[in-house]
């Protein structure tokens, strides 16, 4: 029988995960809203984020929180130029040639930086105190990202609904042909989504490199769950996204605390397949 | 009756390849190079049945783990022939493509949902052999039992490339028959009308759920053959080469480069990305590691913008365009 304070340890560290991954899952999923093309290769974005802040931090010497910031603007840069160079010149075309372009920047970004970086994990060594509450052992390298994270997605939530733009956004995820019906300029909307989304991923590659080491697989390591939990949570729909990925991170930190690390994402992964035939619309989606 | 005497003439020198004077290690390398090339072909092939209708899987090293897994594990542990054993995979990966197949079509889990059902699909079948690491070696791998001699029939395992050589290329002719049977055939119409409009299809009463099925368990039949090959041939199994995101979408990018609508398609992109990668190792060695993946991500992020149909389909569609042009009207 497993100790019970392991449970709920591995739960609480469920929470904190599912905080980093919902901050993924939302930047993909506004991607997705907007644009309705998923971006296979958007951890791996991440991941470029992740290395810029090794070396600016590692290498360079920069403090951590200035590094992060430059993630952030990195991350948007990166956001724009996919958009601008792979998603404008597809966005008409069939879904499945859309899916793979974005498969093809996974497969280039992640052999580019194998060829950079080698297929060596780099880790930022930060030294953060770790608080014990109960006996369960809290470390803030988990509870800053956490909390930052958080802060961002109610920072989202307010840019979507309190600013024009962000109305805009959102009017075109619900109907994209009425928007430009109503004399407002799409292209603009989707580089505004692209770059929005673009910094979310440097954030959540600032949050997540306190907490993992990074290397050229480290898209393939969380892109297929980030998929999910989008999928899961209703493509396009923030708050379903909000509410899987802490579903998903929940199963798999106790999962993998009862059985193992890799048994607790089969059964996330299972969870996924179950629910899209039971749910195709997403967790929060009425049957029709 | 021309293209019948060319590919006859091309067939008989690919029968005659591995006699054909070269130096001893240069055909050994010729052959190796030309046994992937038919080996990854075969296993495009059997992806694009379901791709070209619109059934894109991300998840086919599903189907080429559990193929090259069982038989695998079946000689390593009972000693069962891979003769046997190649029955035993094909009837995995039939019944998870069952499992898979019947609710995905049931409930309609079409295009993006579809590819990300797969993809799951894909990553459990990694993550369990991962996972049960006490007999699958987990992702170390795991190295084929030696049949302790250069030729054993009764193991599949021979020291002679050459077997591998002619194994490879009669299963890549029999790939390219069954495709060319599901293009004659009936269901293909019933797919294709599946492909553009599934309501539609229904309406005029194509069985949906039973063709999809039914191309999906032939794609997943034959991709597992496809993996027991790639087995016996390196006599080493490892879940990240052989399932899981990674491989799946190599998978799909040698098609979608050869073109995935085309016969041939999936030999010309594998031809392709396997040249490309060999040339690169063997001008750069081992320094440009990950050079040969950057150059065909960016190819096919090129392809899919400019030439969707793939290099062989889009000549293809040159060619007739000027054929139909010059001829008189």
């Amino acid at each position: 029988m497993i100790d019970p304070i392991f449970l709920v340890e591995a739960a609480i560290n469920g929470i904190l995960l599912g905080g980093v991954l919902a901050l993924l899952a939302l930047g993909l999923n506004l991607i997705f809203g907007v644009l309705d093309i998923v971006w296979i290769a958007y951890v791996d974005l991440v991941m470029l984020c992740m290395y810029a802040i090794y070396f600016l931090n590692a290498v360079y010497g920069w403090p951590i929180w200035a590094a992060g910031v430059a993630s952030l603007g990195l991350g948007a840069l990166l956001g724009v130029g996919v958009h601008l160079l792979i998603i404008s010149p597809i966005l008409t075309s069939a879904p499945i040639n859309q899916l793979l372009a974005t498969g093809g920047l996974l497969f280039f970004l992640q052999s580019f930086a194998t060829f950079l970086w080698t297929t060596d994990h780099k880790t930022v060594r930060l030294s953060l105190p770790s608080y014990e509450v109960a006996g369960i052992f809290l470390p803030a390298t988990r509870l800053i990202p956490f909390a930052i994270s958080i802060l961002a997605v109610i920072a989202l939530y307010l840019f979507l609904t309190r600013t024009y733009i962000g109305t805009a956004i959102r009017a075109v995820s619900q109907d994209r042909d009425a928007m430009a019906l109503m004399g407002a300029n799409p292209q603009r909307v989707y580089i505004v989504t692209s770059a929005v989304g673009g910094a979310m991923a440097g954030l959540a590659g600032a949050l997540l490199i306190i907490q993992y080491s990074v290397h050229p697989f480290f898209g393939a390591q969380f892109g297929p769950l980030t998929f999910m939990v989008c999928v899961l949570g209703g493509l396009g729909n923030m708050v379903g996204a909000f509410i899987a990925s802490f579903i998903m991170s929940e199963i798999i930190a106790i999962g993998g605390v009862v059985i193992s690390t890799e048994m607790g994402y089969v059964i996330a992964f299972v969870v996924f397949i179950v629910m899209m035939f039971v749910r195709p619309g997403g967790i929060l989606a009425r049957r029709q | 009756m021309s293209g019948r005497l060319l590919a006859g003439a091309l067939l008989a020198l690919l029968l005659a390849l591995p006699f054909l004077p070269m130096g001893g290690t240069r055909q050994q390398y010729v052959l190796h190079v030309v046994i992937q090339i038919f080996l990854w072909s075969f296993i495009g092939q059997a992806w694009s049945l379901m791709g070209r209708f619109g059934l894109v899987s991300l998840g086919h090293g599903a189907f080429l783990g559990v193929g090259a897994y069982t038989t695998t594990l079946l000689w390593n542990f009972y000693s069962l022939t891979p003769w046997i054993g190649v029955l035993i995979a094909v009837g995995m990966a039939v019944g998870i493509a069952v499992v898979l197949g019947i609710p995905s079509f049931r409930f309609r889990v079409v295009g993006h949902y579809f590819a990300l059902v797969t993809l799951a699909v894909g990553e459990v079948i990694r993550l369990l052999i991962i996972a049960e690491r006490d007999w699958t070696g987990g992702s170390l791998g795991l190295t084929l039992k030696t049949a302790g001699s250069d030729w054993s029939v009764f193991a599949v395992q021979f020291a002679d490339k050459r077997v591998f050589y002619y194994a490879s290329l009669a299963l890549f002719v029999a790939g390219l028959w069954v495709w060319d049977s599901v293009d004659r055939s009936m269901a293909r119409s019933g797919l294709e009308a599946i492909g553009e409009d599934e309501t539609a299809a229904a309406s005029v009463g194509i069985h949906v759920t039973r063709f999809k099925l039914g191309i999906t368990v032939l794609s997943a039949a034959l991709t597992a053959v496809g993996g027991v090959l790639y087995a016996q041939y390196f006599s080493y199994v490892n879940p990240d080469t052989l399932s899981g995101i990674g491989v799946s979408l190599k998978i799909v990018f040698a098609v979608v480069l050869g073109g995935m609508y085309s016969l041939l398609g999936p030999l010309v992109g594998t031809a392709l990305t396997t040249a490309l990668s060999e040339g690169l190792r063997i001008a750069f060695g081992l320094k440009l590691l990950g050079m040969a993946e950057t150059i065909y991500g960016l190819l096919l992020i090129i392809f899919i913008i400019f030439l969707p149909s793939g290099i062989y389909g889009s000549l293809r569609q040159v060619l007739r365009r000027r054929a139909t042009k010059t001829a008189p009207a």
